[in-house]
């Protein structure tokens, strides 16, 4: 008898309770946001505290027992994770490494894939990650250009990618590329599994306006992949990467078993909210400023609150799948109205930081520098309201001019 | 709307649903005369009869909710009457009752007062604006005075909603120990009434002076150290009845507008299939959302009595008011010309939802009364 069998949510709770007492970091409120720019040293982090998880009998807990985990339910999950608020947790790793890439593998991957790959993740030994988008085109992610030949019983991969989240942490990624250009372009993909230090993967990190260096560009020059480094089948990597994009948005929407743990340590830019910033600039008894602030308040307060109706929707069967645009489409709007209410809080004081450093106000002025990244990650908000309007409102579809065309005869731009 | 309705709250809702189509016409709404009453008492008291009075009101002061959590079914009632803008008193009465019941055990007894209202023998409203005054309840100028054996209330409130047909008004006066309210029937000497112009056709409201106005003891409500709580309570049911009733008009718009995107044609091609158009559907849909998201959320805090109750009803309230003005107005532009003549349905509601921001707390208010609660 499996300790799935045996335990009850209630039994599993008490016990995590006992165990992250004894056993895990508290998160210290009072402490620094980290510098701008890397955080090379979060990701060390995040696999010494998903060791001591999984050291402990707490790591993987719905995936199956045959891949490491502890085969455990939602229930299981979601209490562990509500008993973990107040101490530091490996949170870097839930997306995309355990709720997108691994929940992927766990749909589609073959059986050595599931056993060598999500293990070592529950393990703390392996990050993951995706490399899908392609600087030929942002939102038409299946027109990718990136191109597989076999050679034999060997793959060689050639071209570009771009966006890919934390890929200079990672160990292996998943990478759509296209084997077929014969047919339309949907048809003619396939998804590898890929060692990010392949010889022929150069890769290097795209330093953002913000200062962030978390995204990676990659280029794949003559990379060797063995037969068994297709995830499903050949051709049918769209239907790998629809299980990815589908896990995303579970993931995003609050609805992902693989998701474990309520924070981690302060992220960069986290502290300039217009409150914080009302605070710093001495302005917080200006009615005008009161105003904002919140309306501030307002707007996260229904941003937490769509999240959670939308997701237990698109869970009940409520609302169908595509409704996750919704969020998409909303968080885009409270995070630039968050930026935008800081920088008018902030007033006169934004150009300007505290001696040399930016201060608090000057990451107000940094983070409207890269307003727009909410309305562009992650599919922009254009595509968003394109989903929502045809998917979920039923609305006539936007004319493709490369629909149902083989790919090779399709017309493409010279950027 | 919340999302799983129990089969008791479905058959609320549906009972609701025939009266309302029977009593509430959109045309005759659209084809009052000026000075013509928008409701009468029989239909209030057909409501009254389905519950529509009881909801908040413990079953042993005469109430009750089908689903047992009452705070929830008047969302739901509130939905229903929203969507056909309904003309009559349920958001006074309810509000009235709100603070009857939130008093009830300190201060003066009204229960058979609460009795009359849930059977809708009686009609109550709340006299809290003053004129030429924005959303400032403590801020009372109607001056309470102690008389040795009551109260004489002196002084002007407006924007009292049903003020006409109303038999008792709960009056939010300064008295000399601070904020008291005072449960005065509409025929008391000194009482004057008059109405005052509304940009909701379906809400008449009314002026009402008190000049010497002299009432026993009993009418108190509550007590001094009750009053904050009491009015509070009141506010957040006003807040929540409002939220819903916006609510249940913007589905009843954003369904007209998205049919009128299939229906209507130019050059050749229906209006939903031009994407700037099918855009600003994808907006407005997704902020109907957020706002039955926002609704829900505050509807539950209210009904647990959770600490965060007077937040999440502003956080509501200044979104919801705020949301349904961008989706009615977006809705008259994608109608085209139509869309403000007086014909159509959606100056109707745009006078409902206008006149809901305006009323018990703009959406600016309520932001900063958030600033005040975060403790900034």
């Amino acid at each position: 008898m499996t300790t799935a069998e045996t335990e009850s949510v209630e039994s599993f709770r008490a016990r995590a309770r006992d165990w992250l007492a004894g056993n895990m970091p508290r998160l210290d409120e009072n402490a620094p946001p980290p510098a701008l720019g890397d955080d090379d040293e979060e990701w060390v982090r995040a696999r010494e505290l998903q060791r001591m998880l999984y050291a402990g009998g707490f790591a993987g807990i719905c995936f199956p027992v045959e891949y490491g985990g502890l085969g455990l339910s939602l229930a299981h999950q979601r209490a562990f994770t509500q008993e973990t608020a107040g101490y530091e947790m490996p949170v870097q790793l839930n997306i995309p490494t355990f709720s997108i890439v691994c929940a992927t593998l766990l749909d589609m991957g073959s059986e050595e894939q599931k056993r060598e790959r999500i293990s070592a993740a529950i393990r703390g030994d392996e990050v993951h990650c995706q490399f899908l988008s392609e600087p030929s085109g942002g939102s038409d992610l299946a027109g990718l250009l990136t191109r597989a030949e076999l050679d034999g019983d060997t793959w060689i991969l050639n071209g570009q990618k771009t966006w890919s989240t934390s890929a200079y942490a990672a160990d292996w990624g998943l990478c759509l590329a296209r084997t077929n250009w014969d047919v339309p372009k949907h048809r003619g993909l396939t998804m590898f599994l890929i060692p990010t230090r392949a010889p022929g993967l150069h890769m290097n990190r795209v330093k953002m306006v913000n200062g962030s260096r978390e995204f990676c560009e990659e280029f794949f020059t003559d990379v060797q992949l063995p037969a068994t480094a297709v995830v499903g089948e050949v051709n049918d990597g769209w239907a790998v990467a629809s299980r990815q994009l589908f896990h995303e948005r579970n993931a995003v929407g609050g609805g992902s078993p693989f998701v474990s743990g309520l924070a981690g340590r302060p992220r960069a830019l986290g502290g300039q909210s217009p409150f914080t910033i009302a605070r710093a600039t001495g302005r917080a008894a200006e009615p005008g400023v009161r105003e904002r602030v919140g309306e501030w308040v307002a707007m996260e307060t229904v941003q937490h609150q769509m999240v959670a109706r939308v997701g237990r929707a698109i869970g009940t069967g409520a609302l169908p799948a595509p409704a996750a645009s919704l969020l998409r489409l909303f968080h885009a709007e409270s995070a630039q109205r968050a930026t935008d209410l800081a920088m008018d809080v902030a007033g006169a004081q934004i150009a300007a930081g505290v001696g040399t450093e930016e201060g608090v106000v000057g990451r107000a002025g940094i983070a409207y520098l890269s307003r727009q990244g909410a309305s562009l990650g992650g599919g922009s908000s254009e595509m968003a309201r394109n989903q929502i309007s045809e998917r979920l409102l039923n609305m006539p579809r936007e004319a493709a001019a490369d629909r149902d065309i083989p790919f090779n005869q399709v017309k493409r731009g010279r950027a | 709307m919340e999302l799983e309705l129990t089969a008791d709250q479905k058959l609320f809702q549906s009972s609701a649903r025939s009266l309302l189509e029977k009593d509430h016409s959109l045309d005759r709404l659209r084809g009052l005369a000026p000075g013509e009453p928008a409701w009468d008492r029989d239909s209030w008291q057909r409501g009254a009869e389905l519950g529509w009075a009881a909801t908040i009101v413990p079953e042993e002061l005469g109430g009750g909710s089908v689903s047992g959590e009452g705070v929830r079914d008047l969302t739901l009632l509130a939905e229903e009457l929203g969507s056909v803008v309904a003309a009559g008193p349920f958001l006074p009465v309810n509000v009235v009752l709100a603070g009857l019941v939130a008093a009830h055990g300190s201060g003066p007894d009204h229960a058979a007062t609460i009795e009359s209202l849930v059977a809708g023998e009686q009609v109550a409203t709340w006299a809290v604006y003053e004129p030429g005054g924005q959303w400032a309840p403590e801020a009372a100028r109607v001056a309470a005075t102690p008389t040795g054996e009551g109260w004489r209330l002196d002084g002007t409130k407006d924007r009292v909603e049903a003020g006409l047909e109303a038999d008792l008004l709960l009056v939010t006066a300064t008295g000399p120990e601070g904020l008291v309210q005072l449960l005065v029937p509409a025929s008391a000497e000194g009482v004057a009434v008059s109405p005052q112009w509304a940009l909701d056709l379906s809400r008449p409201l009314a002026e009402v002076r008190f000049d010497g106005v002299v009432v026993g003891a009993e009418a108190v409500v509550g007590t001094p150290a009750t009053t904050p709580e009491v009015l509070e309570r009141q506010l957040q049911i006003a807040l929540l009845v409002q939220c819903a009733e916006m609510c249940g008009g913007l589905d009843r718009m954003f369904a007209l507008t998205m049919q009128w995107g299939f229906d209507r044609y130019s050059f050749g091609r229906p209006l939903a299939s031009y994407q700037a158009l099918k855009h600003r559907y994808a907006d407005m849909r997704t902020w109907l959302e957020a706002c039955h998201a926002t609704t829900q959320a505050a509807a539950e805090a209210v009904q647990a009595g959770s600490a965060d109750a007077p937040q999440l009803v502003s956080v509501a309230k200044s979104f919801v008011a705020e949301r349904a003005q961008w989706i009615l107005q977006d809705c008259v532009q994608l109608h085209g010309g139509i869309g403000v003549t007086w014909e159509h349905d959606l100056h109707l509601y745009l006078r409902r939802a206008t006149s809901d921001r305006a009323l018990y707390g703009t959406p600016e208010d309520h932001r900063r009364r958030l600033a005040d609660l975060s403790s900034l």
